[in-house]
This record gives C-alpha cells, sequence and structure tokens, in this order.
C-alpha cells in the first residue's frame, strides 16, 4: 500500500496550515480530523447529498470529491468562518434561525456555504432560483420550504442592511 | 408580566451551534489513542460460511486486531427481542434477532462477518480486501409469496415457510356485514416504504476508562438509556459503570431507535478488550445495507358498502417483509393492521397478517411506521368505492367519519402499546372541510379542471383522511433545577434528533418558572444526567417527555414560591414570579432573583427542619395510559406531463389537529419534512432487490430524495381537539406528514390522466415516471 505523502499549505478561514498529508486523504477528511474543523459534515462520500460543501477559492465544492493535497496553496472557508461564535451569526444563519430552516443541523453547513456563494452571485433571487440552487443539497428534515424561505429573506437583508 | 411562550412560534434554542459548526455530532468526538473500525460485511444474501481467514489482514501494518464471531465467545449471543408481541388470542411469533457478527450463515447482504481495528479508517478499509471469505451461496428467500412456500429455502433452519408471524384481528362479524352489503370491491395492493436515509449516517465511539472503571458509548441513538442497560447486561457491568451520550443526530427517522445493532455490540466490546478508545462511523454505502429499512407489504382487501357508500365492513389479508431478522416485534405490522381503520366508522373487520422472513436487511419503523401501508388500503378502496357507486370523493369520505360526540371511540382491536385501539378524541368533520376549502376542491372539479382540461393539461385533484396514533408510554421523566446563575437546566432521557426539544420542553418550563426560553438549557440524551426513560419514537417526545418536564416545572415553581414567602415573610399567594425573580406583588423593590433562591435553597452551614430537600429541583415522570390520536387531511392539484409523467404539484394543503400546538413554527417544520418524505416515498424512492437478494441501487446517486425542486410548497391549516389523556393536552406530529403522501399520490394522478376511464388504478406506490409509463401503455 502507498503512503506517499504531499507537504500542503492551506488557507482555511483565513488562517494558514503547513501540514504533511497522505496522497488519499479526502479533503473532507482532513478538514474534519486533522484540523478539527468538524463544522463540515460528511453525508455520502459520493458527493451527492452536499453536506461536505465548502467553498474553495470562493466556489462552492464538495470536499468529499477532493484530496487534501489538492488544496494546496488554496484558500478555503468553511463553516466555522462564517460566524466568530454563536453570538454573532452572519445574516444567512440569522435568517436560517428565524425562518426554523433547519432541524438536525447536519446538512445545514452544506447548505450555508452553496447558499453563500449563490447569493453572492444572484442577490435578488426569486424562489424558483432558490431551489435550483438548493437542489444539489440534500435535506431529509424539513422539506426545504423553511430553507426557501430563510434564504430568500436573507437575500433581502443583505440587499438592505439594517441602518 | 411576560409573554406566554407556551403556544408562540419561539426560534430555536439550539440553533446557533448547529448553525455556527459548533453543535458535536459522533463523529466530532475526537480522543486520543483512538482506534478506527471497518466491517467486513457478505457480499451474498444467503450462503453458509465456510471459512473466514483474517491472518493477513491482522499482519497488516497499522492493524490492531481482527475480530470474527468466534473471538467473541461468550459474548456472542442473538440480540434481545425489543418488543414483544402484544397479547392478542392465537398469535403466532417465531423470534429470530440479529447477531453481532455472522456465525455458520449470512442471511442478508451487508451483514457482518469480520471487524477490523486500526490506526486509521484507511489502513482498517484497507485490511478488510485482505481478509478471505469463503461463503457457500444458498437460495435467496426475495419474493415474499413464494417464501411461504413449503418447497422455499428456508432464512432461518427450523423456520418452514419463513413464517415470522401470524396474527388475526378481527371486530364485529365481516361475514355478516358482506352478506348484506350493496357492494363488494376486492383489489390487491402493493405498498413499499423505503429507507429512512438520514444525512447522517449511523455511529459509535466508545471509550473505556480503566481508571474509572467506566465505558462511556457516543452513539447515534434514539434510545440512549436502553442501550446503556443493554450494554451493561452484555458487558458484565452495572448500568451506573456505563454512560450513553446521544449528542446531536443528525436525522433519525426510527432507524436509529433500532438496537443492539452489530456495531453497538462489537464497537464497546472491542474498546473495553483493546483499552483503547474506538470509532465506527458508518458510510452510505454500508447505511443501506447495515442501517434497518422499511419495505413491502402485498394487502389482499375488500371492502362491503352500502348502496349510499357507507362501510359496512373491510377484510384484509396480508403479507409483511420483516428482512432477515425481527428484533422489532410486530409494531410495523399491527400499526399497518391498526391505522388502516383511520377516521372511520369501520364497525366490521377482520384483518390477518403473516409476517415473512427474506434475505433482506431487517425491517424496523420507520416514520409512520407501518401506517401509511394501512391507510393506503382504506384510502384507495374508498376512492373505488366512490367511483363505483357514482359518489363524489370527499363526500363518502365525510359520511363515514367518526362522529365527535362518539369519542373516546374503541376500535375493538389491540394497539402497538398493547392497549386497546381507543382514540381519546377528535373532531374529523372541520379538518375535512378546511382541507377542501383550502384547496378549493369543489371549485376545482367544478371549474378549474375542465378549463384546464380543455386546453389539454392534465390536472387532477386528491384528498385523503388519516390518523396517527401518537405519543404512546410507557413514561418518560425529567429533572428541572434552577441554577445559580439564574438558568434552569432541564435533563430529560430522551434523545434528540432534530425535533426541537431545546425549544418546546424549555418553552413548556418558561411558563411555570417565570424564565425566559433562553434562560433554560436543555439536555436529552446523556444517561449521566437523566437516568431512565424510554426514547425518542412513536412521536411521542413533546407528549410524554414534554408532559414530565411541566410536572416537574410545577413542582419546582412550588419550591420557589415556598422558600420566596419565607425570605419575604409573607404568604406565597402575594408573590409573582416572572422575569427570572420572585416579586413582592404591589411592593416595587421586593424581589429576588431566583439564582440567589436557588444558592439560598443549598445551605452550606447551620441546621434544616427535618424532610427539607437541598436545592430548587425536582423530579417527575409522565405516563399516559394509552396513546394520543392525531388526525388530519392531506389535499393536492398535480399536473402531470402525459409524455414524461414527472409531476408538478399545484398545490398541498395539510390540515392537521395535533390537540394544543406548543410551538406552530416547529410544528410546521415536522409536516414539511414529513411531506416531503412522503413525497419520496410516493413518487422517487423504491429499494430494488434482484432475485438474488442483492439491493441494485444503493447509493444516494440511485436511491433518489427528494431535493428543494420535488418538495411541493405546503400550506398548512390546524385544528385543535385537546387530548383528555394528558395536562397539555398535546398529541404527538412527528410522523404525520409522512402517512397519507402515497394514497393522495395515487388518486391525484389517476385524476390528472384520466385513468379511470381507461379502467387503471394505481394500486401500488412507490410510482415513478417509469412505472407510470408501463402502467398506463395499455391506454393507446
Amino acid at each position: 500500500m502507498t503512503t506517499e505523502t504531499h507537504d500542503i499549505a492551506v488557507t482555511v478561514n483565513g488562517t494558514v496550515y503547513e501540514r504533511t498529508v497522505e496522497a488519499r486523504l479526502l479533503l473532507s477528511d482532513f478538514l474534519r480530523h486533522d484540523l478539527l474543523l468538524a463544522g463540515t459534515h460528511v453525508g455520502c462520500e459520493h458527493g451527492v447529498c452536499g453536506a461536505c460543501t465548502i467553498l474553495f477559492d470562493g466556489a462552492a465544492v464538495r470536499s468529499c470529491l477532493m484530496f487534501a493535497a489538492q488544496a494546496d496553496g488554496h484558500n478555503i472557508e468553511t463553516v466555522e468562518g462564517l460566524a466568530p461564535d454563536t453570538e454573532h451569526l452572519h445574516p444567512l444563519q440569522e435568517a436560517m434561525r428565524d425562518c426554523h430552516g433547519l432541524q438536525c443541523g447536519y446538512c445545514t453547513p452544506g447548505i450555508l456555504m452553496t447558499m453563500k456563494a449563490f447569493l453572492e452571485e444572484t442577490q435578488a433571487p426569486d424562489e424558483a432560483q432558490v431551489r435550483e440552487a438548493l437542489s444539489g443539497n440534500l435535506c431529509r428534515c424539513t422539506g426545504y420550504q423553511h430553507i426557501v424561505d430563510a434564504v430568500l429573506l436573507a437575500a433581502e437583508r443583505l440587499r438592505r442592511p439594517p441602518e | 408580566m411576560t409573554t406566554r411562550a407556551f403556544g408562540a412560534p419561539v426560534t430555536r434554542n439550539e440553533d446557533a451551534r448547529l448553525l455556527s459548526g459548533r453543535a458535536l455530532f459522533v463523529d466530532d468526538v475526537e480522543l486520543p489513542g483512538m482506534l478506527y473500525a471497518a466491517f467486513l460485511r457478505s457480499n451474498v444474501a444467503h450462503a453458509r460460511i465456510k471459512a473466514i481467514d483474517v491472518s493477513a489482514a491482522r499482519a497488516r501494518e497499522g492493524v490492531v486486531a481482527v475480530y470474527t464471531a468466534d473471538d467473541l465467545g461468550d459474548y456472542w449471543a442473538p440480540g434481545p427481542l425489543l418488543v414483544p408481541p402484544p397479547p392478542i388470542k392465537g398469535i403466532t411469533f417465531n423470534q429470530r434477532t440479529q447477531v453481532p457478527l455472522a456465525k455458520d450463515k449470512v442471511r442478508h447482504v451487508g451483514e457482518p462477518l469480520a471487524v477490523v481495528l486500526a490506526e486509521s479508517r484507511y489502513v482498517a478499509e484497507d485490511a478488510l480486501a485482505d481478509i478471505a471469505v469463503d461463503l457457500d451461496p444458498l437460495p435467496a428467500v426475495v419474493d415474499l409469496e413464494k417464501a411461504l412456500a413449503d418447497t422455499s429455502a428456508c432464512v432461518h433452519d427450523g423456520v418452514r415457510g419463513n413464517l415470522a408471524a401470524h396474527v388475526r384481528q378481527s371486530r364485529g362479524n365481516y361475514t355478516a356485514a358482506r352478506a348484506r352489503a350493496d357492494r363488494i370491491i376486492s383489489r390487491r395492493f402493493f405498498y413499499d416504504h423505503g429507507a429512512s436515509s438520514p444525512i447522517e449516517t449511523r455511529g459509535i465511539v466508545a471509550c473505556w476508562d480503566a481508571r474509572a472503571n467506566r465505558l462511556t458509548i457516543w452513539d447515534t441513538t434514539q434510545a440512549p438509556v436502553f442501550l446503556r442497560n443493554g450494554l451493561a447486561g452484555m458487558l458484565g457491568l452495572s448500568e451506573r459503570q456505563v454512560r450513553v451520550i446521544a449528542p446531536f443526530v443528525g436525522g433519525g427517522f426510527g432507524p436509529k431507535i433500532m438496537l443492539f445493532y452489530p456495531e453497538e455490540v462489537v464497537i464497546p466490546w472491542a474498546a473495553k478488550k483493546l483499552d483503547r478508545p474506538v470509532k465506527w462511523i458508518e458510510d452510505r454505502l454500508e447505511h443501506f445495507f447495515a442501517t434497518t429499512h422499511e419495505r413491502g407489504q402485498i394487502h389482499d382487501a375488500e371492502i362491503a358498502l352500502s348502496a349510499e357508500g357507507r362501510i359496512l365492513g373491510v377484510k384484509d389479508t396480508f403479507l409483511h417483509d420483516t428482512g432477515a431478522y425481527n428484533p422489532y416485534g410486530l409494531t410495523v405490522p399491527i400499526n399497518s393492521q391498526c391505522t388502516l381503520l383511520g377516521p372511520y366508522v369501520i364497525p366490521n373487520y377482520d384483518s390477518t397478517f403473516r409476517a415473512v422472513f427474506t434475505n433482506k436487511p431487517i425491517v424496523t419503523p420507520y416514520r409512520g411506521a407501518g401506517r401509511q401501508h394501512g391507510v393506503f388500503v382504506i384510502e384507495r378502496l374508498l376512492d373505488i368505492a366512490a367511483r363505483e357507486l357514482n359518489i363524489d370523493r370527499a363526500e363518502i369520505r365525510r359520511c363515514n367519519l367518526i362522529p365527535p360526540e362518539a369519542f373516546p371511540y374503541d376500535n375493538e382491536i389491540i394497539y402497538q402499546d398493547f392497549a386497546p385501539l381507543s382514540y381519546d378524541s377528535g373532531n374529523y368533520g372541520p379538518i375535512l372541510e378546511k382541507a377542501l376549502d383550502m384547496v378549493g376542491y369543489r371549485h376545482f372539479l367544478a371549474e378549474e379542471q375542465p378549463r384546464l382540461r380543455a386546453q389539454g393539461r392534465h390536472v387532477g385533484i386528491g384528498v385523503v383522511c388519516y390518523v396517527e396514533g401518537t405519543g404512546i408510554g410507557p413514561y418518560e421523566g425529567a429533572k428541572v433545577q434552577v441554577q445559580s446563575n439564574g438558568k434552569v437546566s432541564v435533563a430529560t432521557g430522551i434523545g434528540t434528533q432534530g425535533q426541537g426539544h431545546f425549544t418546546v420542553f424549555a418553552q413548556v418550563a418558561a411558563d411555570q418558572l417565570g424564565v425566559s426560553v433562553r434562560d433554560i438549557d436543555i439536555v436529552t440524551g446523556d444517561t449521566d444526567q437523566f437516568y431512565w426513560g424510554a426514547g425518542t419514537f412513536a412521536s411521542r417526545g413533546a407528549v410524554v417527555a414534554g408532559n414530565a418536564v411541566n410536572e416537574a416545572a410545577k413542582v419546582v415553581r412550588q419550591k420557589i414560591l415556598r422558600l420566596a414567602a419565607e425570605h419575604f415573610e409573607c404568604a406565597e399567594e402575594d408573590l409573582e414570579i416572572a422575569d427570572g425573580k420572585v416579586t413582592v406583588v404591589g411592593v416595587p423593590g421586593q424581589s429576588v432573583k431566583l439564582g440567589e433562591l436557588a444558592l439560598k435553597a443549598n445551605p452550606m452551614r447551620g441546621a434544616v427542619r427535618p424532610g427539607t430537600e437541598p436545592g430548587l429541583e425536582s423530579t417527575q415522570y409522565f405516563g399516559p395510559p394509552s396513546g394520543a390520536t392525531a388526525s388530519g387531511v392531506h389535499a393536492m392539484i398535480v399536473e402531470v406531463d402525459p409524455q414524461t409523467f414527472t409531476l408538478e404539484v399545484l398545490k398541498y394543503v395539510v390540515v392537521h389537529d395535533c390537540g394544543t400546538v406548543i410551538n406552530p413554527l416547529i410544528l410546521a417544520g415536522q409536516i414539511h419534512g414529513g411531506v416531503t418524505q412522503g413525497v419520496g416515498n410516493a413518487f422517487y424512492e423504491q429499494l430494488v432487490f434482484d432475485e438474488e437478494g442483492q439491493l441494485l441501487n444503493a447509493s444516494l446517486a440511485d436511491y433518489l430524495l427528494p431535493t428543494a425542486l420535488e418538495a411541493p410548497r405546503m400550506q398548512i391549516g390546524h385544528t385543535v381537539t385537546v387530548s383528555p389523556l394528558n395536562p397539555l393536552g398535546v398529541k404527538g406530529a412527528g410522523e404525520a406528514g409522512a402517512i397519507p403522501v402515497g394514497p393522495l399520490f395515487a388518486q391525484a394522478i389517476e385524476d390528472a390522466l384520466g385513468l379511470t376511464e381507461w379502467k387503471i388504478e394505481l394500486n401500488e406506490i412507490p410510482l415513478s415516471p417509469a412505472r407510470l409509463f408501463e402502467l398506463t401503455s395499455r391506454r393507446q
């Protein structure tokens, strides 16, 4: 069995991490178990459920479909980067709370990261656009309706920040 | 005066942690020196085990141990029967429960044969490939009807015809009712439920602390207390030596109430034996085989009616696929048998089922827990009856509803909780009326549908009724404790998987104790925090644990008032509790904070009166005499593309009565999620097995969970009929959304495509575009 390793330097939520990783180590496992950023969740390990979605150089990608070594020199944002603590939530997180957009909360980090990227591209989405953008993230609890409501509310709040 | 928290759409206490990625799930537990487990699973459904050679795996660098059934020694034993059969006369039940690691024989694909413990999960999985297994395949038992034949292979040696159970329940005299009926309708129905597929798979971490002589388990279970008790027994420990923590759990929906899964038996044993923490996290492929399903039933059902559409009786005979083992007893088929009766007066009922062992994964309750199957049968029978008797579909339902004056209504058969199936309260007519109103039933049929049909559109409507037995016993408890910082701690034994317990239990306690919901800290699923309880199942958390919280909070309220009265030297009646403090009414400035009283209630010096209990705390238990029956109606307008058979749900309405509502926001979420799982069950999800017992679609790319594009926007209405069985008047709501969606889809799609003109009936679930194409191809 190969034990080929790579030395990598990855920026995650603004912090540079230098590590030696096995070539086969998944980026999702690297984030969760090496960097202990366990907010990124793993639901299927075959790129369907979207729970492990992170922002990779600003784009929403599935961290279970990448190797840690591929992140060398890149910039990653995870759910832990959205809010400094539980008292200061991102407007998207606040809207999710206000609209009851989560139940068990397991798929939530992936949905937040997907929607963050979406709302940066689409500032005034309609419901159909939100549903289309959400369709790569599986949620088994909510039936999506409150998530859709939350994303629409967050878009509105982000367009018109409170005075 | 504080606003009442109970009944308000309060946002959730737990959300900030979950949203910021700071909530603990099982796979987030990291311990020094941890080992990682991977299981070798059978790749055939039915075989004798000739040999398992693990020597090469043991020799691999990084592997610490490899175990097979033989290594478990006396620890190896079949699991317990979790739910014994109810006391029904003449019942047959053949108990065969799952084993920790297969010995002699494998009985379904995915049954574990060996476990590898290694320094990393990657190495553990490498080592699985080193294990040589010699299996001698046997014919797989897959088809339910063939399984019952004398000539069939036997899943369990000694259980001929693979008969797991045979149960008959009846009321009245169906034969006599049939003899005087104007119309008899008989049909065969297939209803297949699926995999609950929580986004978090199962997992367990076990840590043996040799110094403390204690075992700590983090597990994705819905039943931490039972898990602790069972593991203590198996490992020869006392319950106090085992702590089970069900931290945040990423969805359950039923299969996480099942225990003891083989991994739950093997991992704690290995952790103790090796004296190192061990983690096992199920991967998605494993989940499709190693976590229990709910699957198919075949019903041969008959309904006898008067010419006016009154139900005189129903006879039903069905087969139930229980999978390779039956640790959960008869809960699922009993629910099917009982819930078929629905909200209707069915004076004569004769129902018989046989549960059948097959070489497929185990069947245990999944949200709805067999209720769907029964509801499908009665609702489809009523649709067919309406057509044959030329009665409106809503009217045939309305005229058979149990009238409000008939409650409590005794169905004269036994329910899953061993109690008589008696509906505590209900008022079904207004629910149906409201749903018809909200969906625009009469307007649609009279005007919209003809207009849209004239445009060539295939648009149909459906309306279905159901009841849900919820909130069953035995009991739950809660400990309510005022902390010296003024916050209130509430601990209960149930586990939580997203239901909002951290908020609804806080709402219950907040009004009693005059504190903000945000100042109430709920602990669920930690056996060191609360010792007793049964678990989260059967839509019972809010009903049973919620009432326990209420009882405990009431006692604490009395303690607060008594202590404050002593403090102020006044009468308790002169005191008011609000905003976290006790105030003497009408005397400004005369107040004491709850935290100060909590400190005062725990004196460190001096004498107390005999009988004094320290602290402002109370532990109380609540056990209802029987379940509270919730009810509802779903209605939908759907458009079907006649070429591709894709659906667009134009309107989806749920009207629901679950008694007093604690939190309408959370209730709506429960219903939305349930409906969407129902939509998956009705039209997208199906576990497809071949004749060899191989599951052909074991990935989320092939087993299709609804996405935001398939989930309809839902409108929800409520009616409230309080339950007389508990002080809060609540009924459960967790499963209601999921239960009636199958027959609703069948009815509305039939209507949209005008299938009855072609004498085509949709008497099976799940449907799909491909299946609709097959079923309707004889139209041309």
